[in-house]
């Protein structure tokens, strides 16, 4: 018998070290404009993620938050290359998410303060950001669950014909629960225009994704079991993101079906809350947080003639958001106690009995 | 006016509903070409087509997943699971997910959704093909739970499940499939929380769901030969719950029986037993009494579920001695 801790001490397994073939993408073919747009979204993310962290110290963010701090490149890739009435679940690790279909921040802040002018006024909290109105099908806290509730979107897009794409997101530990698998099959069955993004950043919460999964990627070397077409890409460059989420949504919309994305990327913090991460080798952490998608996004947007300047100018905007939405959230009023209690039903109430 | 199975009249009330409406569409395992395991769906791939009633793979979390995200993106699904016990291996779907959504996304998200279900014994299936699960869905806020025990119910409370913008869960009882009643022609539309009084009476009220009902009201003419005039409610609607009625007729009556297929703890009795203790206290000449499944997984043989399940002759006689001490 073979134990994952039989072999090394906790925190010391082989370290996965990130890819260093980020110059190849200079030259793709991406509108400058539509890279500096998924520049900002980067910014905005970053910042965002940043501030919540500094709010949840000072324990204005109650209960918990998962940050996509290092992962930005796969939430602004994706986004760019959505259609508004695409679709995206999350999971709980969703602010990113939420901000790449356009959600402003200051509802999103607001919601992880748990104040009434929050984007669900305070009753769903960090875990489970939605906003329907921007495609932003919600944010679900129960590993795989939101891989079917996808598949779900997908048929009743295919159903009705409006060439809508469903894009969901999930980690690597993901794909060791029962739903993951359901979901692959049924919508290569079906051939649902939805696709599945891994994000691999090599752990679940506290433990190495190589250490308890037989395969080395864990989801595209399952999804050709289902006869799903998978790519791994580097999930830290933003522009291989955008490419691979164009090349499946497009699959998708033409009604060639499901596939899936694996994206390698690492969180910069720990898996939530104030987590620092220990159980990480010390070197595979500096490694990644020297590969971090947003500096290395602005190096190849100044290789290719962007001014630093205008560069400046973006950071600058983003940070004056951020600060208005921090004072914003902060600002709004707590919820009303009412509010407990509406929306259990349709009818707006909360009543089980006559 | 028609004879029809309990059976006929689940696809009768789908069929009623996807003709007046296409974003109606059935979805669950061999419920397509085979007309489901219980033949509740017999006709529906016939007149709706395959982009309509789907079979699906043996994947109950995908099939209520998919469900939701159509439920949730402009459709109106109706899935089965072919038997309630088998929610135990996609309750998150149901729990976490289903019935908690619209809540957490202060209402943005709408899931008009049914889930229908065979639920209950009586079948010499044993313990993992028979049980009764309508409380597991009544202890969680944000379902919509019924139980028909007529066809003519089985179609009206169909119809309002399907029309409802709230996830209901519609629970068919397989004891009941072969049974026969009338049901009268053109559209049915039921309310859903309105519970029906099967029989009335004087002398006691007893309160029944599913494949008790007929049980219950055989204890009711059981009772009558016995100079005891029972009345039978229906409860039909755990969620809502239509406690006017059940109130209403305790005050007339004085006494209170719950008559209860499911495992004794927590049973859907044991509310409306304290809602009675509470509400109804001053009306009460004797104490509330549930009669229910002992707390036992049910036995396959026979004769072992006929002795464990509530029967006509165990609720009358627990009646009668109720009644006479
Ligand atoms: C069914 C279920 N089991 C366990 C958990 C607790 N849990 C929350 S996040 C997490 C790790 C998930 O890892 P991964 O899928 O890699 O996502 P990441 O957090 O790395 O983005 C676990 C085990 C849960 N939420 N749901
Ligand atoms: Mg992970």
């Amino acid at each position: 018998m073979k134990l994952p801790l039989s072999d090394h001490e906790y925190g010391e397994h082989g370290a996965v070290l990130p890819p260093q073939n980020h110059a190849t993408h200079d030259g793709a073919d991406i509108d400058l404009a539509v890279r500096t747009g998924i520049y900002r979204k980067l910014q905005e993310m970053r910042q965002f993620e940043s501030r919540a962290y500094d709010l949840f110290m000072r324990q204005l963010v109650k209960g918990t938050s998962h940050l996509s701090l290092g992962m930005e490149a796969i939430a602004a890739g994706f986004g760019a290359a959505m259609r508004s009435d695409d679709y995206t679940f999350a999971t709980y690790r969703g602010h990113a998410h939420t901000l790449a279909r356009g959600v402003p921040m200051t509802p999103v802040m607001a919601e992880l303060l748990g104040r009434s002018n929050g984007l669900m006024s305070g009753k769903g909290g960090s875990m489970h950001l939605t906003s329907v109105e921007h495609g932003m099908m919600g944010s679900y806290a129960i590993i795989g669950a939101h891989l079917t509730i996808a598949n779900g979107a997908a048929w009743s897009a295919q159903y009705r014909g409006t060439g809508q794409v469903a894009v969901c997101f999930f980690g690597d530990g993901t794909t060791n629960i029962g739903a993951f698998h359901e979901a692959l099959n049924y919508a290569a069955v079906y051939r649902l225009p939805v696709v599945f993004v891994c994000e691999n950043n090599l752990y679940m919460e506290y433990t190495a994704i190589a250490d308890i999964t037989a395969v080395q990627h864990p989801a595209a070397d399952r999804a050709s079991a289902y006869g799903l077409g998978s790519q791994v890409i580097d999930g830290n460059d933003a522009d291989a993101v955008y490419l691979a989420a164009s090349a499946a949504i497009e699959r998708a919309r033409a009604g060639e079906g499901p596939s899936l994305v694996e994206a390698l990327t690492y969180r910069h913090g720990g898996h939530s809350r104030a987590d620092p991460g220990k159980y990480r080798p010390e070197h595979e952490v500096a490694a990644w947080k020297a590969y971090d998608p947003i500096p290395l996004y602005r190096a190849r947007l100044v290789r290719l003639g962007v001014e630093e300047a205008e560069l400046d100018l973006i950071d600058k905007e983003v940070a004056g958001a951020v600060d208005l939405a921090t004072e914003e959230a902060i600002a709004g009023d707590l919820p009303s106690p009412e509010s407990a209690f509406t929306d259990v039903w349709a009818d707006g109430g909360s009543s089980w009995r006559n | 006016m028609a004879q029809l199975t309990y059976r006929d009249a689940v696809a009768r009330g789908i069929a009623q509903e996807m003709r007046r409406d296409e974003r109606v569409v059935l979805i669950g395992e061999d419920v397509a070409g085979a007309g489901g395991v219980f033949k509740t769906t017999v006709g529906l791939l016939a007149e709706f087509g395959p982009k309509r009633v789907i079979d699906t793979p043996i994947s109950e979390q995908a099939i209520l997943g998919a469900a939701m995200g159509a439920a949730m993106t402009g459709l109106r699904p109706v899935a089965e699971i072919m038997f309630s016990d088998f929610f135990a291996v996609c309750w998150d779907i149901v729990v976490n997910e289903i019935a908690k959504t619209r809540y957490m996304t202060d209402g943005q998200v709408v899931l008009p959704l049914v889930i229908k279900t065979g639920n209950g014994g009586g079948l010499r299936f044993g313990a993992q093909h028979s049980q009764s699960i309508e409380n597991w869905a009544m202890a969680v806020p944000g379902l919509k739970v019924v139980t028909p025990s007529t066809p003519e119910d089985v179609v009206g409370l169909m119809a309002a499940a399907v029309r409802s913008d709230d996830p209901v869960m519609f629970f068919e009882h397989k004891g009941l499939y072969s049974s026969k009643g009338e049901v009268p022609d053109g559209d049915i539309v039921d309310s859903l929380g309105t519970a029906k009084i099967r029989r009335p009476g004087t002398d006691a009220t007893i309160l029944a769901l599913g494949m008790m009902v007929p049980r219950a009201l055989a204890a009711a003419d059981q009772l009558a030969g016995r100079g005891i005039s029972a009345e039978v409610i229906d409860v039909r609607s755990l969620v809502p719950l239509d406690t006017a009625t059940i109130l209403s007729s305790l005050s007339r009556t004085g006494r209170l029986f719950t008559v209860e297929e499911n495992p004794r703890l927590l049973g859907w009795g044991a509310e409306i037993a304290s809602i009675a203790a509470e509400e109804g206290f001053w009306d009460l000449d004797g104490p509330i009494q549930r009669i229910t499944t002992p707390h036992i997984p049910l036995p396959s043989a026979d004769s072992l579920e006929d002795l464990v399940m509530p029967s006509a002759d165990s609720v009358a006689t627990t009646v009668e001695k109720a009644l006479q001490s």
